[in-house]
């Protein structure tokens, strides 16, 4: 169904960051923040009207497009300016412009007092008109574009305090990690391209590469999947290329929660389950993906234990979590990936914002050795921060709970054992990891340093009202896509409601083999188990005995702790291994050879030669008058002589 | 006089000026001979005017005394400039203005 409506869930985030971008400075901030959020909610009601339209329609014919113009036409390729809607985009267009709208509006309280605070919402505004893009685009080409866009507005919302050094350096990383990345996804985007020119079909669009998948050979598509799937380890920071997300908590805290948590990152995993005919049709690249992403879930979770600034803990947590997306689509559970990356959004983003508040009332502390026992004075934070933080060990009857449990029962359903143990240790380590931020942050003895803990007061309205709607999305977001074995233990059939509902998307994923009643609730059990455990250990070692546990545990294994602190040292090496010799063969040879001797040889060179040259003529001028009139004389009879004589 | 003749004596008189210019070392020589050429010059006005039976070139003529009257004034004020500043007026040492 065409609907031409579908364009202005564009339009107005792009004309708000166009008002704000150049007038913003002259309208005084409360305008510009009205404006933002404005333009944000207003693609908000729209995507709410898409919604319920494409649910309107029977549901193997969920498809609203709107072509817009064409975008290139050269030779016989064309590749139309085309937004598609099908379930797949409808989810990610609410939790892009819901979660995006709640974080505008706590912003507008965050960012109070800031300098630049037009220039903040015109960048976000543009972030979420890229993010838009990306995740409406009909094409693989048109979604690169929202796809570099994204990218961009990371990078200058990293940067945005760019007066800080650390601040527009983890910018600047950003942005070259995610070329790495983007680069071997646009060498699969033209290994896409020329195979399917190759068979006659001279576009990308993701409806005819569908229908068409299964003219490429297989090894050309596993080629493709990994390329593509480097992209995605780029965007959504998994091993080896999550270096930049870390280092991204140099950017203000809204920001964290939007781009670096809830939707941005979140695009390797949409843009994979988009793919989902190419993946199913390579299952070595599923593999690589799946295991990628365990290895990342749980390697960043260990780092994730031990640090003790709290946006680098929910940092580690998110690269974390984005692993078990990952594990989802790698194994052929893409509606349980999406389902997490959904649940995720909820609980991450509250994560950070709360995180944000807690900064925010001790003045811009961020050590959490530096807080504790804030319980009483941040009630709200604390009660929502909770909630989250229950939603993520994956307590039951938690939207967390739901999410995961459906990634890793697919992961042990499909065969993949080895997986499933990465995700299962894992989801004990996030229990631990985040009930120790709690622990720290908010029980036990306050350790808030004394000119800081005079000033500490509840965040304004304007920021706990977008907290408290997430806490309930949080905490009831699970129930969508409750699993059926729960379902039926209270006579609910379909429960499984997510999964149906892109089940159309993902008609050519084969079905993961049904297992066991008995075995699922094992594992079920299992997992439930093991969040439980992480939250009492937690704790016990932070709460019960002071902490003496944990730095007799850090004493008793020196090396470990040194190596978690350090995140594996991961950033020395590749300062060591590629940064080093990259620098050493730009200065020694780019630089001092080619620039100097070449570059700057052949431009000096010419100059000394003309100067070398004009050395030797102009001894002609002698200065003596009667020179110069033998030589007028001489040329003038030269001239009649060739007139006369010819 | 024959039209050639005139014309003979142009060329004679212009060379002899141009030899004068080139080869002299005064300041004051190489002027008069300059003098010469302008005036050989206008011996041949004068001749072609008379042999095409047209007044063009005894105007010309006119135009290039008077010109000559006053380029000889300057000429002659920078003789007297440049004996003040140098002392004398041997063209072949005045070789300031080179490279």
């Amino acid at each position: 169904m065409e609907l031409n409506i579908v364009r202005y869930i564009l339009v107005f985030p792009l004309l708000g960051f166009l008002v704000n971008g150049f007038a913003g400075p002259r309208l005084g901030n409360k305008t510009v923040g009205l404006i933002a959020g404005g333009a944000v909610l207003l693609s908000l009601s729209l995507s709410v009207y898409v919604f319920f339209r494409l649910i309107a329609l029977p549901a193997d014919a969920r498809l609203i497009t709107d072509t817009v113009y064409t975008w290139i036409h050269s030779g016989s390729l064309t590749i139309d300016f085309k937004l598609m809607v099908d379930p797949l985009t409808s989810v990610m267009l609410l939790v892009v412009t819901g979660v995006g709208f709640l974080i505008h509006v706590y912003s507008i309280g965050y960012m109070h007092g800031d300098r630049s605070y037009p220039r903040f919402f015109a960048y976000l505004n543009l972030f979420m008109f890229a993010m838009l893009l990306l995740v409406l685009s009909s094409n693989i080409i048109l979604m690169f574009v929202g796809w570099e866009g994204v990218g961009l507005c990371s990078y200058l919302l990293i940067g945005f305090w760019y007066e800080k050094d650390s601040a527009a350096n983890a910018g600047k990383k950003a942005f070259i990690t995610n070329r790495v990345g983007d680069y071997g996804f646009l060498l699969g985007v033209f290994l896409l391209a020329s195979a399917f020119a190759s068979k006659g079909i001279l576009t990308l669009d993701f409806t005819t590469m569908a229908a068409h998948i299964s003219l490429i050979s297989p090894k050309i598509l596993t080629v493709a999947g990994i390329l593509l799937f480097v992209g995605a380890t780029g965007k959504s920071a998994q091993l080896p290329l999550y270096v930049w997300l870390p280092d991204a908590m140099e950017g203000p805290t809204p920001v964290s929660a939007l781009i670096h948590a809830a939707t941005m990152v979140t695009a390797g995993v949409y843009m994979i389950a988009r793919m989902n005919f190419l993946y199913v049709l390579a299952p070595t690249a599923l593999e690589v993906v799946a295991v990628v992403g365990g290895l990342t879930a749980l390697y960043a979770a260990t780092i994730g234990l031990v640090q003790n600034d709290i946006k680098r803990v929910l940092a580690y947590s998110t690269i974390s979590q984005l692993g078990y997306m990952f594990v989802g689509v790698g194994v052929g559970a893409f509606s349980a990936g999406i389902f997490h990356l959904m649940t995720h959004a909820f609980f991450k983003a509250l994560l950070f914002l709360g995180a944000g508040s807690v900064i925010h009332a001790l003045s811009g502390e961020q050590d959490m050795r530096k807080m504790g026992g804030l319980k009483n004075k941040i009630p709200v934070t604390h009660a929502v921060f909770l909630a989250a933080a229950l939603a993520i060990s994956g307590i039951p009857g938690l939207s967390g709970f739901f999410s995961k449990d459906s990634i890793l029962s697919a992961a042990y359903a499909s065969g993949h054992t080895f997986i499933w143990l990465l995700g299962f240790i894992t989801a004990l380590l996030t229990a631990f990891y985040i009930f120790r931020l709690i622990y720290m942050t908010f029980y036990g003895e306050s350790r808030v340093e004394k000119h800081a803990a005079e000033h500490v007061h509840e965040s304004p309205k304007v920021m706990t009202i977008p907290l408290i709607v997430l806490a309930v999305l949080s905490v009831f977001g699970g129930y969508i896509g409750v699993p059926q074995l729960l379902g039926s233990l209270i006579g609910w059939h379909h429960s499984d409601i997510f999964v149906n509902y892109l089940a159309p998307v993902f008609h050519t994923a084969p079905a993961l083999p049904e297992m066991a009643v008995p075995t699922e609730s094992l594992l079920m059990i299992g997992s439930i188990a093991m969040a439980i455990l992480g939250v009492f250990a937690a704790w016990y070692v932070y709460l019960k005995s002071k902490m003496k546990t944990a730095q007799s545990a850090a004493g008793a294994l020196p090396g470990v702790y040194r190596l978690l602190l350090n995140k594996y040292y991961v950033d020395e090496i590749y300062n060591a291994v590629i940064i080093r010799p990259m620098m050493l063969f730009s200065e020694v040879f780019l630089w001092k050879f080619f620039d100097v001797k070449i570059v700057d040889g052949a431009v000096n060179g010419s100059a000394s030669l003309t100067q070398r040259a004009s050395n030797r003529i102009r001894k002609i001028q002698t200065g003596d008058f009667q020179v110069y009139v033998m030589l007028f004389l001489i040329g003038v009879i030269t001239v009649l002589a060739y007139f006369v004589l010819r | 006089m024959s039209y050639q003749m005139l014309v003979v004596l142009s060329f004679v008189l212009f060379v002899i000026g141009m030899i004068g210019v080139a080869m002299r070392r005064n300041l004051i020589i190489v002027l008069v001979s300059l003098e010469l050429m302008l005036n050989a010059v206008n011996i041949l006005f004068i001749s072609a005017s008379r042999y095409l039976h047209t007044l063009d070139g005894q105007i010309f003529v006119i135009m290039v005394i008077t010109i000559a009257a006053a380029e000889t004034a300057i000429a002659l004020a920078l003789v007297v400039k440049v004996f003040k500043m140098a002392g004398m007026v041997k063209i072949d040492d005045l070789k300031k203005l080179k490279w």
